[in-house]
């Protein structure tokens, strides 16, 4: 243990931590912008600058660890004024319109410069203009030149996370940016969409598109009969940016929430998650019968920034995803069908809205193989927190509503599909429905939970009616990269692997809410998705009434031929933009 | 009122020249990987606040010139931006009334013609083509991207042990690059933008002198592969114990009867002792290399064979063979090379000059260690003559003034005539022609013309010519391998371009270089011919690096080498640096700004731990 003061008060902390997590644990708070403990220690802002004594300059408490008898102030003159100016300097480029901006109230910046008391700025503004500022408005991730206060963080969590490295330091000088790397355009980029730089960035720099206000458009048109799709992992995180705690922010109220925004008929992805299950889980049956997991396994195809990952990294294991079409998709495809035909409408009137903690699930709406003659399959995709900003613009407070049902049929869900929203979710519910195919008999629920949770990649295998299946599950595209290289290698083989592109699966989603203290909140939010698992009076997709009902009413069975149609998609029908060439 | 008063800088002139100074240091600092555009505008606006304001083209135009590349760097320009921008500058630099001004518009138009494309991609992208590749600039500059901040901290935690080590895993000859490395990691030190650069080279020095012998890192598993490596020299022996430590059988063919190469027959002994070399070359082959010493290629052996007989073969001879110069008399007696007599001293085969007049011939590097060299071998009176001024020699100043100090004389601006043979067939003097300083030519260096004046004779008993060395690749043309202007021709991955397992890198390739060049080039060699063999061995280096100090010293002179006492320096080859004591060498270190650590290092990663 180290021993020094920090503010006068005599601390101590194991050798190797940093002045900053040292003043923490000592309840100091240190301010700070750049920092993001493990994967951006840079420095760069020069914001948690203190002053140690007997050394010449100001040191940043970021990065530098606590050395015995060390005497820090966090507060002393010097280290006020050095906060100060830094965050007044930050300011004179950053466009502090706070009243038009995303972030506002949950801005990291605009929360030091107001604890700060900076009312108006000794330097002039610098902010690029004209095409210096200019980024698509079309591409589902956007970018302010303008609120970017090149942090870095960004950089890193591409980097270092995801491994896809799609941005960079562009410009010199004080024209320094973010910008996407290699003077590549982002359209031209093989970004996978994940929205882990949204979730990481502290200000407004980076964001989705905002797609509220052609909800609000259909939502008013009286020839559209609005449904809208809840993925599990958005009922574990809404409520962090309302003020509710886990236990208040229900699927009830949410759907309470959902009416009062105008919505005609609330559903629930987990439905199609169920759904997801009968048609992956044959077809994993039948690629396994086949032998067709000889050398590659089978990848799980519901997240689409692991999609977009894998053509554009590894585009000859594209025929090794599943057919299946993502949750989100199916759902669109049965509310277009078979729901259109219960209600007895046609499917363009109906405007088909997911909610989803994801960005690249906005792209994935949009592919081509996502429509019929009657449009797209889904027609809007909101995130977590553009649905968030919808109930804070009509005023709805979610605490003070009941709890009102989901709509049927596509509400009614098990607790399989709820785990659909963390890592091993999806491998587990796929595993209890395999078992009971195979065997006829269900097996213990608990059996597969292993799977869901522990470090980014875990493996085991399975004996299923006396069939070892190899299993492995991955979240993050740096530990899914990893793995793939292994495959790749031969060094590790596998029948099948789930993958989810976000740390933790969508519960640590791009689009989910942001915490402005950067905690990592994938852990509870999972914690709460296997607990409402826990509680489901039913725990296997093949028990959902409602899924066996339209297999009953329409589609026959799993992969049958309208299941084809609808529920399969083909990879290989589109590209990644400079999509690597195949081996 | 008194007529006339001494005139003292004021103040304000005082510090403005210290500004000067400092400025000057900090633009050669630059690291690499710059803006050119952004470099050129704010060198622009230099300029301009030079200006006295009287003329046109300078208060005016440059101030335009400036906003015009503004606009360039803010994408408010268009391609035609360019036209204007060169136009302009052409009309200042054939107008303006003084060097202020034409200068300054040379030096855009010297970036609008030199790199016009990064004009092009800032207008029409926003974008610098420019970017770094390694943030910690003496690493990057060091040919072989040697950890330097790495290990000048474990000189100042006194880990000297370790530092070797660390070393090692990229350059394996660290004793010899302690005592002649020409260390361009120095020339852009970052440290440069404080006070002056880390004396890198002489801190290595102190590790590796510090150091016990170290034992090798252990080999990966055999792999059955073989490979030869032709020449014993400093890039052949790195391409054999990187690859030998890759788990290759590894034989290297000297032609001479020791290792080392220019190492050890080119390098006299004050600069580099025979037991520093031997020191490395110990550890080299300690990790298992098979030596034929004596072996000559084309003589002995048959490149074909040998291309037969090995997986991959590594062609890294040096340049060992003497240049003419082509004079009248060049046949007489007593006119030798200096790579000839070096050679020979290295062999053992030492003259003796007891008395003589010697005259070199040349200006570089190797014609100091001749000159320098023949002072040892007893003469009596040695003479460099060089047909350029003594500041446009290629040799490093600290050598020129050492062999001025020792009592060498140079004679500038006197190009060789021809040489004079006595009677008995020896020489009897160079005959030289004087030279003229004059305008510069396309090298950017002053050309020296005939000056008018009459022939000069320089009487002497020997006559040594160092004007460059040339390659023999002869032998090795029969299995495909081509030379152009004399040099075998490989690329940059130092394959044989058409010859499938073929090698070639160092010297032989590059011409004449430097040592740790030599090292660099047998480190990607050894590297490309792992891949090529079909192995991904890394390596790499387990030494722990100490954190950097909180903040940096403050400004503090550098510790410079100091030579030996000699009273005179006829007869003895002893080595003539001292190295650091330990305080100067902690002192010296301490002044690293760890740019690992601080600054760009930080976020893009200050080392790379393995390759």
């Amino acid at each position: 243990m180290v021993n020094l003061t920090i503010d006068g008060r005599p601390v101590q902390a194991p050798e190797g931590t940093t002045i900053l997590e040292t003043a923490r644990q000592a309840d100091i708070h240190i301010p700070h912008l750049c920092y993001l403990m493990g994967i951006n220690e840079i420095a760069a802002c020069r914001v948690c600058c203190v002053e140690v004594e007997g050394e010449r300059a100001m040191v940043t408490a970021c990065n530098n660890p606590v050395q015995e008898g060390m005497a820090v102030h966090t507060n002393s003159p010097r280290a006020r004024s050095t906060r100060r100016i830094n965050v007044e300097l930050i300011l004179s480029q950053h466009d502090c319109k706070c009243a038009t901006c995303v972030r506002s109230g949950n801005c990291q910046l605009q929360e030091i410069a107001n604890d700060l008391g900076i009312l108006d700025l000794p330097y002039e503004t610098q902010l690029p203009q004209g095409l210096r500022k200019a980024w698509t408005t079309t591409f589902p991730l956007f970018h302010d030149y303008n609120k970017c206060i090149k942090c870095m963080r960004c950089v890193q969590v591409c980097d270092k996370i995801q491994s896809l490295s799609i941005w960079d330091v562009a410009g010199t000088g004080s024209r320094t940016t973010i910008d996407v790397s290699n003077n590549r355009v982002i359209k031209d980029s093989d970004c996978a969409l994940c929205g882990q730089c949204i979730t990481h960035c502290p200000t407004g720099g980076l964001r989705e598109r905002d797609d509220t206000q052609r909800a609000f458009a259909a939502l008013a048109d009286p020839d559209r009969i609005t449904v809208v799709q809840v993925a599990p992992a958005v009922r574990t995180a809404w409520g962090e940016a309302l003020g509710l705690t886990r236990e208040q922010a229900t699927m009830g109220r949410m759907a309470a929430a959902l009416r009062r925004l105008g919505f005609r008929y609330i559903f629930d992805t987990n439905f199609s998650a169920d759904l997801t299950i009968m048609e992956e889980g044959s077809e994993f049956l039948r690629r396994l019968r086949k032998g067709d997991m000889a050398q590659y396994p089978m990848f799980t195809s519901c997240c689409p920034g692991w999609v977009r990952f894998l053509k554009g990294q590894y585009p000859q294991l594209t025929g090794r995803l599943s057919t299946a079409k993502s949750p989100q998709q199916m759902f669109g495809s049965v509310a277009k069908s078979w729901l259109a035909r219960k209600l007895g409408v046609e499917p363009e009137q109906i405007f088909c809205v997911s909610i989803m903690p994801c960005v690249a699930k906005k792209a994935e709406s949009e592919l081509p193989t996502m429509a019929t003659d009657h449009g797209p399959d889904v027609d809007l995709v909101l995130t977590t927190r553009e649905f968030v900003r919808m109930l804070r613009a009509d005023k709805i407070i979610p605490a003070l509503l009941p709890e009102e049902p989901l709509d049927d049929p596509m509400g009614v869900s098990t607790g399989a599909g709820v785990i659909f929203g963390t890592t091993g979710g999806v491998m587990e519910a796929a595993l209890r429905s395999a078992s009971f195919l195979l065997t006829g008999k269900n097996p213990d629920p608990e059996s597969f939970s292993q799977l869901g949770e522990g470090p980014g990649l875990r493996e085991a295998t399975y004996d299923l009616a006396g069939t070892p299946v190899r299993c492995a599950v991955v979240s993050g595209l740096g530990n899914t990269r990893k793995l793939l290289e292994r495959i790749l290698a031969g060094k590790a083989h596998y029948d099948f692997v789930e993958v989810m592109a976000c740390p933790g699966g969508c519960v640590g989603g791009g689009g989910q809410p942001i915490d402005k203290e950067d905690r990592e909140l994938g852990g509870v939010r999972s914690d709460r998705l296997h607990q409402l698992d826990r509680q489901a009076p039913l725990r296997f997709s093949h028990e959902n009434p409602q899924v066996q009902a339209l297999y009953r009413e329409f589609l026959g069975k799993p992969l049958s031929e309208i299941s084809e149609h609808l529920l399969h998609t083909d990879h290989t029908a589109w590209a990644m933009p400079n999509q690597r060439k195949t081996g | 009122m008194s007529r006339l008063a001494i005139e003292t800088p004021g103040q304000a002139q005082t510090v403005l020249n210290g500004l000067y100074r400092d400025m000057g240091r900090r633009i050669s600092a630059s690291q690499p990987g710059l803006c050119p555009v952004d470099m050129s505008l704010n060198f622009l606006r230099l300029c301009h606040a030079q200006t006295c304001g009287k003329c046109v083209p300078c208060r005016i135009g440059l101030g335009q010139l400036a906003v015009l590349i503004e606009q360039v760097l803010d994408r408010t320009a268009t391609l035609e931006t360019i036209d204007l921008i060169e136009r302009t500058a052409r009309v200042i630099a054939d107008s303006a009334d003084c060097a202020i001004g034409f200068e300054a518009a040379n030096m855009v138009l010297l970036g609008i013609r030199g790199f016009r494309e990064d004009y092009e991609e800032h207008i029409l992208h926003g974008r610098c083509i420019c970017g770094l590749s390694h943030p910690v600039p003496c690493v990057s500059t060091c040919p072989a991207h040697v950890d330097i901040p790495g290990y000048v901290a474990l000189v100042r935690e006194g880990r000297y042990e370790d530092a070797v080590r660390l070393i090692r895993k990229d350059n394996p000859f660290p004793a010899v690059c302690a005592y002649v490395c020409e260390h361009p990691c120095e020339a852009q030190c970052r440290r440069r933008m404080v006070d002056d650069s880390v004396n890198i080279c002489g801190l290595k020095r102190y590790a590796v002198d510090h150091s016990p012998d170290l034992s090798a890192p252990s080999r990966a598993a055999d792999t059955g592969k073989r490979v030869a490596v032709i020449g014993g020299g400093p890039g052949g022996l790195t391409a054999a114990y990187y690859l030998s430590l890759m788990g290759h059988k590894v034989t290297v063919y000297e032609q001479r009867p020791k290792l080392g190469g220019m190492l050890r027959y080119g390098i006299p002994d004050y600069r580099l002792p025979q037991d520093v070399l031997d020191r490395d070359i110990t550890h080299i082959l300690s990790t298992g290399i098979t030596v034929r010493t004596g072996v000559s290629i084309g003589l002995d052996m048959d490149m074909e064979e040998l291309q037969k007989r090995y997986d991959a073969v590594y062609i890294a001879i040096g340049a060992h063979t003497d240049k003419k110069l082509g004079l009248e008399g060049e046949e007489a007696e007593n006119v030798v090379s200096a790579v000839e007599l070096l050679r020979n001293i290295g062999e053992g085969r030492v003259p003796d000059f007891t008395g003589k007049r010697v005259c070199v011939i040349g200006g570089g590097n190797v014609s100091m260690d001749a000159t320098r060299t023949a002072l040892r071998l007893g003469a009596q009176q040695v003479t460099c003559v060089y047909r350029r001024r003594v500041e446009d020699m290629t040799a490093l100043a600290e050598e020129i003034e050492e062999a001025m100090a020792e009592g060498c004389q140079i004679l500038p601006l006197q190009a060789p005539a021809r040489i004079e043979a006595g009677p008995d067939g020896r020489v009897a003097a160079l005959w030289t022609r004087p030279q003229l300083i004059s305008s510069y030519g396309k090298d950017g260096r002053p050309r020296p013309v005939d000056a008018a004046e009459k022939e000069f004779r320089i009487p002497c008993d020997y006559v040594i010519v160092a004007i460059g060395q040339a390659i023999v690749a002869k032998p090795f043309e029969s299995v495909g391998v081509t030379t152009r202007r004399g040099a075998i021709q490989a690329d940059l991955t130092s394959s044989v371009p058409g010859v499938d397992n073929v090698f070639a890198g160092g010297d032989a390739v590059s011409g004449p270089a430097t040592v740790i060049r030599a090292v660099a080039a047998g480190k990607v060699a050894a590297a490309n011919i792992d891949s090529f063999l079909g192995f991904d061995h890394k390596m790499h280096c387990d030494v722990d690096i100490p954190p950097a100090h909180l903040t940096n010293t403050p400004p503090c002179g550098r510790v410079n080498l100091k030579n030996r006492h000699l009273n005179d320096y006829r007869g003895s080859f002893e080595l003539l640096k001292e190295g650091m004591s330990c305080e100067e060498a902690t002192q010296e270190a301490s002044r690293c700004l760890r740019c690992d650590h601080f600054g760009y290092g930080i976020f893009k990663g200050g080392r790379s731990k393995e390759w």
